[in-house]
């Protein structure tokens, strides 16, 4: 098993998620981040002048994959999140030690 | 005099009209503060309406309106609202009971002091700004009430007008408000450009928005009547507010964009610069006024911030200060007689003379405020230190001072 983090463009989320479904992955966690990456910050007007914010939002989204399904499903995710502008986001791939299904108990592959 | 029914139902309206403008300037500086110290940026607003009130009917009004002592201070016959009750008073608004009168006066000080606090946001330690308040209503405030406003004040007798407040409200508070901040030091993070992020430009709209509504009652409450000369005011108020925020509005856009911060910013630097002409003055001279407050206080902003460099927070100074100054000196250049035969007639209609009287009455209260604020602030400075510490000021002033916080809960 692995945890994908794709942290992606606020407004790619339905994309992501359609995406995933139609993968063959339905649980998701998404959360509200600010970061940055290459891309710069955001400039954004006072009374009078400018000042500039540098973390800019952005939504994490976490799925936790079986081992074959990684390479397929980090393509899924960078094909749907993708504008080709600065900003698109990043994917992080760790390892997951175990899974628990809280309802039933079930461990591991059968948990996700 | 007899009591007027209609001019006492307007000033009381008007009084309480006053009075929301306090709770609308907490929001609207309140909303452009970061987050950890939105409460107390409002808390100081609300304590000073508590403190000033409070301090007010003991002794402000006596000494601001007070039988006058040579011309400079009122005296202490009216201690605890004493000879002050339900009949007309014999020199200020005779046809409303001069409780009344006292009352209107009250939010107007309370609002000045108020207005200071934009100075001071996200780093004075509460107990020194109320210390600071209370000894500043004393020694600046009504004085210089008593001098532009009391019977027998000396820049009264020497024919200086203030229709509303340009000069004793807004001057006053904004040149104290650069004062204050030069004694109390800059935030952390000031000097090296970090960035101060507004947490709520909503709540600056609903502030700037309630501020000028209850701008009418300030300006045309001021006619103390409910008449022409009140309807005349409230024209000539909104029309300034209007211009300014129209021209604030076009400032901000020719730099890049339309905001909504700069035009609620361009509405009070109108409403600032009507204040001391709006019963002096046509309505329609309402637009050059405004128009001008707008630029002017808007190159006092960009001047503060990049040659002057000092964190005078909110900009107190820029919006009150230069918009009070330009306003007291307009009154000098388009006050008409034909509006209001108690005023003069300034550059356009007469003569330079009135000009002349504002701009004494201009540099005598900035020299006034700018000297006894700075001087109070360093008393209070080293008795029991205006700043919270370090710490204090990292996790933000309304935990630190206040223990609460603006929004609650980890979960919505």
């Amino acid at each position: 098993m692995k945890l994908i983090e794709a942290i992606i463009r606020q407004e790619k989320l339905d994309a992501v998620r359609a995406a995933l479904e139609a993968g063959g992955y339905f649980g998701v966690t998404v959360s509200e981040v600010s970061g940055r990456g290459r891309q710069g910050g955001l400039t954004l007007q006072w009374r009078v002048g400018e000042y500039k914010v540098d973390l800019l939002p952005k939504i994490k989204v976490e799925v936790v994959v079986l081992d074959e399904d990684v390479a397929r499903i980090l393509n899924v995710i960078t094909t749907a999140a993708r504008t080709g502008e600065m900003g698109d986001g990043k994917l992080f791939v760790l390892p997951v030690e175990n899974a628990v299904r809280v309802r039933t108990g079930e461990e591991g592959d059968n948990a996700i | 005099m007899p009591i007027d029914t209609g001019d006492t139902a307007w000033l009381l309206i008007s009084t309480a009209l006053v009075w929301l403008m306090v709770p609308g300037l907490a929001l609207f500086y309140g909303g452009m503060v970061r987050r950890k110290n939105l409460l107390s940026t409002m808390m100081m607003s609300f304590a000073i309406i508590a403190i000033v009130s409070v301090l007010w009917v003991l002794y402000g009004y006596s000494l601001s309106f007070g039988p006058d002592n040579s011309g400079v201070i009122g005296g202490l016959d009216w201690l605890g609202l004493k000879r002050v009750g339900q009949d007309p008073s014999s020199v200020y608004a005779t046809t409303v009971p001069h409780l009344a009168f006292m009352a209107f006066q009250a939010m107007f000080a309370i609002i000045t002091v108020a207005l200071i606090t934009g100075a001071v946001v996200e780093r004075m330690k509460f107990s020194a700004l109320l210390i600071f308040s209370a000894l500043w209503l004393t020694l600046v405030y009504c004085p210089v009430a008593h001098w532009v406003w009391g019977s027998g004040g000396w820049l009264a007798k020497l024919g200086v007008l203030d229709f509303a407040g340009g000069i004793v409200v807004h001057i006053s508070a904004g040149v104290s408000a650069l004062a204050l901040a030069l004694v109390l030091g800059p935030r952390k993070g000031f000097k090296d450009k970090q960035p101060m992020e507004p947490n709520n430009i909503p709540m600056v709209a609903l502030g700037a928005g309630l501020l000028w509504f209850g701008w009418f009652g300030f300006n045309a409450g001021s006619a103390l009547t409910s008449g022409g000369l009140a309807s005349s005011a409230f024209v000539a108020t909104n029309t300034s507010a209007a211009a300014a925020a129209v021209t604030w509005m076009i400032l901000s856009w020719i730099y890049r964009r339309p905001t909504i911060l700069g035009t609620a910013t361009g509405a009070i630097a109108g409403l600032a610069a009507i204040t001391p002409a709006a019963g002096f003055v046509a309505p329609l001279a309402g637009i050059p006024i405004g128009i001008v407050a707008a630029v002017v206080c808007y190159y006092a902003m960009l001047l503060r911030v990049k040659k002057m460099g000092v964190d005078e927070s909110l900009d107190v100074w820029a919006c009150h200060g230069i918009g009070g100054t330009w306003g007291a000196l307009a009154v000098g250049i388009f006050a008409s007689v034909a509006v209001n035969s108690a005023g003069a007639n300034g550059l356009i209609f007469g003569s330079g003379v009135q000009l002349a009287r504002q701009l004494l009455g201009v540099v005598v209260v900035w020299g006034f405020a700018f000297g006894v604020t700075w001087v109070v602030g360093k008393i209070v400075d080293v008795t029991i230190g205006l700043r919270v510490n370090a710490t204090e000021e990292t996790v933000g002033l309304d935990i630190s001072q206040h223990g609460e916080r603006a929004y609650g809960g980890m979960l919505r």
